[in-house]
């Protein structure tokens, strides 16, 4: 939970090595204790400076459990149950109308692939670490960061077919 | 999780500056640890240990969890004390926790917690604790490492010998470690002797929200110490030490230290089982308090019972025998095949074994030595197999290993022995720094014991750590005992002073940690599960404020209309729905604590404010890079001149 002070470690991770040397016989203790970053499942930005290039958004899959998605006609019927998860896991976060904590969903799927979003949504711990696009966002909401509502599979896909009528 | 850590590391190119970190002052047991210590009580970063302990907190009034072989402490759970770190009898939700016949009671004394077993091994869904002081006992459920059940126990004069559970977890017991007039009432003190009376009660473990006095058998005005229940073939009795058993009511140090022997009390409660199915015993009125915190509702509730069933031992014969035992026994011990039950004569040399067999065989050849108001006595020599004589003093505790061995702490010479069950014969013994009370082995009260290792619970920490003033830390020792020799690999410090523990395996409970309370399961009453909902809404004086809490911000932040002698409640619940996202929550000037509030979860402060201004509340809890943000105002009038209540967020 200690997350600001992550970059800070990450930059003055040091270059240092202890060695603590309990009794000192045989293979014993020569453990070296590195200083540790306490990663945990946090996510951690990065201290490299935002980069200008997220490449091409529409072909990035992000990181995540979902690999791939067939986008068949809109289901209302999960759109209806998605809409009503939105309302109750997210819009503490997200508003349809503004930009809140995070960014609006309206038009998301103009913006991202659908399985970007659903692993945005699954996974967003390891998206903000890793994936340049999702660290990105980060950056422009002010360090917020997408929150892991424990969604399962099948709610997230829900949600994605509530935001593709956005 | 490692691969990640690697990978940052190799990033950023740690090289090699080495840094050798043995500061100076070799330590004065130094020459006691192994020289490989260090390496096998080494948990490496991210590491897991291998075992949780639960610590009793005895003054505390709390149990902690602490890692074995690390020594590492997790967590310290609230059980008996209020704790304002985590708003333990301070929210709304947890103040009935405490209630008892007495009335709210922010402290106890917590001696001996006790995991729940089936088929007689530790199998990881509860711990259970005693209150000494004012009598409970308390079950803590290892899903969610929270106090969920606490029971007041009548005609108890302090509930030492507790809980110490039968081998399917049917009941815990509870044992008075002073005797009382039962029913209570004023008398002389020095009519004690032959009108108090001790009550043994047996409590069901297995029905959480339903834990019951099944009965309680009233027993003779000694002091009941410490007890365990059979396992294996002894299964069905439960054994209590006694002390006292000269009755003495007054400078009890000596006086009560007369008889060179004193009893195990063996109770045959599947006996009891079948007096209480005929219908033969007593419904004693009685006034004791049931409390249990629903998961669900996230709240507790207090009901005051009125009567508890009792059982005579006069009247019910084959229920409780007594075994003589030097002098004073502490711990009694019942070893991993039930055969044997160790007596801990504290103020003796040697050990003292008696046989079940034997005691079995007494009874049925009725080899009586009188009786003890009516209670039959056995025959020492009918019932006792073998004397640990070792040299050393003082002996309290005996726990096993799962090699036949057993692992006693003696107080006075400040010494585990280790001994051969069966031949009795010594084998080995270390020296605690200082004075050891109880010891544990993971397991080792119970069918399967993990023998490898086993912790000292000393009583002395003298110059054992940094000194911080007079008050020091209570000092634990770690051995390893899985050779041949005892091992002394670690001194850690306890919270508060633990009298007793538990340990087990981690594979047994780290599966079923709850990492979150699911908002789709969240019924407390005033839970606000969607930021659209949240609200103020007035009832006279008391303002009920539905708040939410996330990422970071409150819903509402600002709120105005609030008037000097209002009587505000926050009940807050965190929409968080990821692991260890808990927040924070108080106000200032509010008289009681903080509010610590998991993910999925509702709690409630209750804020009388006391003067008009523009008040200020957080987030207690450091949650994002935006903590620092995660804040909002109050705005109090003066009485009748508040205003128009108002809500808002982001305008
Ligand atoms: C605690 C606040 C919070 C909650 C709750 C939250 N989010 Fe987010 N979300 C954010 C923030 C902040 C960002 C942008 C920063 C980032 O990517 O970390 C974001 C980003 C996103 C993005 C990427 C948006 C884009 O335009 O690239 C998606 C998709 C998303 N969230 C969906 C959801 C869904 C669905 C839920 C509910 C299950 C949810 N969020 C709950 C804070 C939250
Ligand atoms: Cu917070």
């Amino acid at each position: 939970m200690k997350r600001l002070i992550l970059p800070v470690a990450i930059l003055c991770v040091g270059f240092i090595y202890t060695s603590c040397g309990g009794g000192g016989s045989t293979e014993a203790p020569k453990e070296e204790k590195k200083v540790q970053m306490n990663m945990g499942s946090d996510p951690a930005p990065s201290a490299e400076a935002p980069s200008a290039d997220v490449g091409d958004p529409m072909t990035n899959l992000g990181i995540g459990p979902v690999k791939s998605i067939e986008l068949a006609a809109i289901d209302q019927g999960m759109v209806a149950e998605g809409k009503k998860l939105f309302e109750e896991y997210c819009t503490a976060c997200h508003k349809v109308d503004k930009k809140f904590i995070g960014p609006s969903p309206a038009g998301i799927m103009e913006r991202r692939t659908p399985e970007w979003v659903m692993n945005m949504i699954l996974n967003p711990e390891e998206m903000i670490q890793k994936d340049p696009l999702a660290k990105q966002v980060m950056m422009e909401s002010n360090m917020a960061v997408m929150a892991n509502q424990n969604m399962t599979e099948d709610q997230a896909r829900k949600i994605l077919e509530y935001f593709r009528t956005l | 999780m490692k691969s990640l850590k690697i990978s940052i590391a190799a990033l950023i190119g740690i090289s090699g500056l080495f840094i050798g970190c043995q500061s100076g002052g070799q330590k004065k047991a130094a020459s006691a640890t192994g020289s490989d210590a260090a390496s096998s009580v080494y948990v490496a970063p991210g590491e897991y240990d291998e075992f949780y302990a639960f610590m009793s907190g005895g003054f505390s009034g709390q149990l902690s969890v602490q890692g074995l072989p690390s020594g590492r402490v997790f967590k310290v759970i609230p059980v008996f004390s209020v704790d304002a770190e985590k708003g333990y009898g301070f929210n709304e939700e947890t103040k009935p926790m405490l209630n008892t016949s007495h009335g709210f009671i922010p402290w106890d004394d917590a001696h001996h917690p006790e995991l729940s077993q089936t088929d007689g091994v530790p199998d990881g869904r509860w711990c259970f604790i005693n209150g000494n002081n004012t009598p409970r006992v308390a079950r803590i459920d290892l899903k969610t490492f929270e106090t969920t059940e606490i029971l007041e126990l009548p005609n108890s004069g302090g509930n030492h010998s507790s809980p110490f559970i039968t081998e399917n977890s049917e009941y815990i017991v509870a044992g008075t470690r002073f005797s009382v007039p039962i029913p209570q009432r004023n008398m002389p003190i020095n009519l004690a002797k032959g009108n108090f009376k001790g009550a043994l009660s047996f409590i069901t473990a297995n029905e959480p929200g339903n834990m019951t006095i099944k009965f309680q058998i009233l027993v003779p005005g000694f002091d009941y110490d410490l007890a365990h229940s059979g396992k294996g073939k002894s299964h069905g009795w439960t054994f209590f030490t006694t002390y006292n058993t000269e009755e003495a009511h007054t400078l009890k140090e000596a006086y009560a230290s007369q008889n060179d022997k004193d009893y195990i009390a063996a109770v045959n409660w599947k006996k009891a089982e079948e007096y209480l199915a005929a219908g033969n015993f007593t419904e004693m009125p009685a006034e004791y308090a049931h409390n249990y915190y629903d998961e669900r509702t996230q709240s507790a509730t207090s009901s005051m019972l009125k009567t508890v069933k009792v059982l005579d031992p006069a009247k019910c014969p084959g229920l409780i025998y007594y075994m003589p035992c030097p002098k004073s026994p502490h711990g009694i011990d019942v070893n991993p095949t039930g055969d044997y039950i160790v007596g801990a004569g504290k103020l003796s040399a040697d050990l003292t074994v008696h046989s079940f067999d034997k005691m079995i065989a007494a009874i049925e050849g009725k080899q009586f030595d009188g009786d003890a108001y009516g209670i039959p006595v056995l025959k020492f020599d009918a019932v006792n197999i073998g004397t640990v004589s070792s040299g050393g003093l003082g002996p309290l505790h005996t726990e096993f290993d799962d090699k036949g061995n057993a692992y006693t702490s003696f107080f006075i010479s400040s010494e585990v022995v280790k001994w051969k069950v069966g031949t009795w014969e010594v084998l080995d013994r270390v020296p605690c720094y200082y004075s050891v009370g109880h010891l544990m082995i993971p397991g080792g009260d119970s069918k399967k014991p993990w023998g490898k290792y086993m912790v000292a619970m000393n009583k002395i920490t003298k110059d054992r750590y940094l000194p911080t003033g007079p008050e020091m830390c209570h000092s634990a020792q770690l051995y390893d005992i899985s050779g041949e020799k005892m091992k002394l690999i670690l001194d850690f410090p306890t919270m508060g002073e633990p009298h007793y523990a538990q340990g087990i395996h981690a594979d047994v409970v780290k599966p079923n940690s709850q990492k979150i309370y699911r908002l789709d399961e969240n019924e407390h009453p005033f839970a606000c599960k969607k930021e659209s909902e949240a609200r103020v809404e007035r009832d006279g004086k008391d303002v009920h404020v539905y708040m939410t809490m996330i990422r970071s911000h409150f819903a509402p932040d600002n709120i105005s209309g609030l008037e000097v002698g209002d009587r505000v409640y926050f009940h807050v619940t965190n929409l968080e729905q990821d692991w260890d996202t808990p927040h924070g929550f108080s106000v200032l000037g509010a008289n009681n604590s903080e509010l610590l509030i998991m993910p999925g979860q509702t709690e409630t402060l209750v804020w009388e404010p006391k003067k008009e201004g523009v008040w200020p509340f957080y987030c207690t809890d450091f949650c994002s890079a935006l903590h620092q943000e995660m804040q909002g105002y109050l705005g109090v009038g003066a009485k009748g001149q508040g205003g128009e209540l108002k809500w808002s967020l982001g305008d």
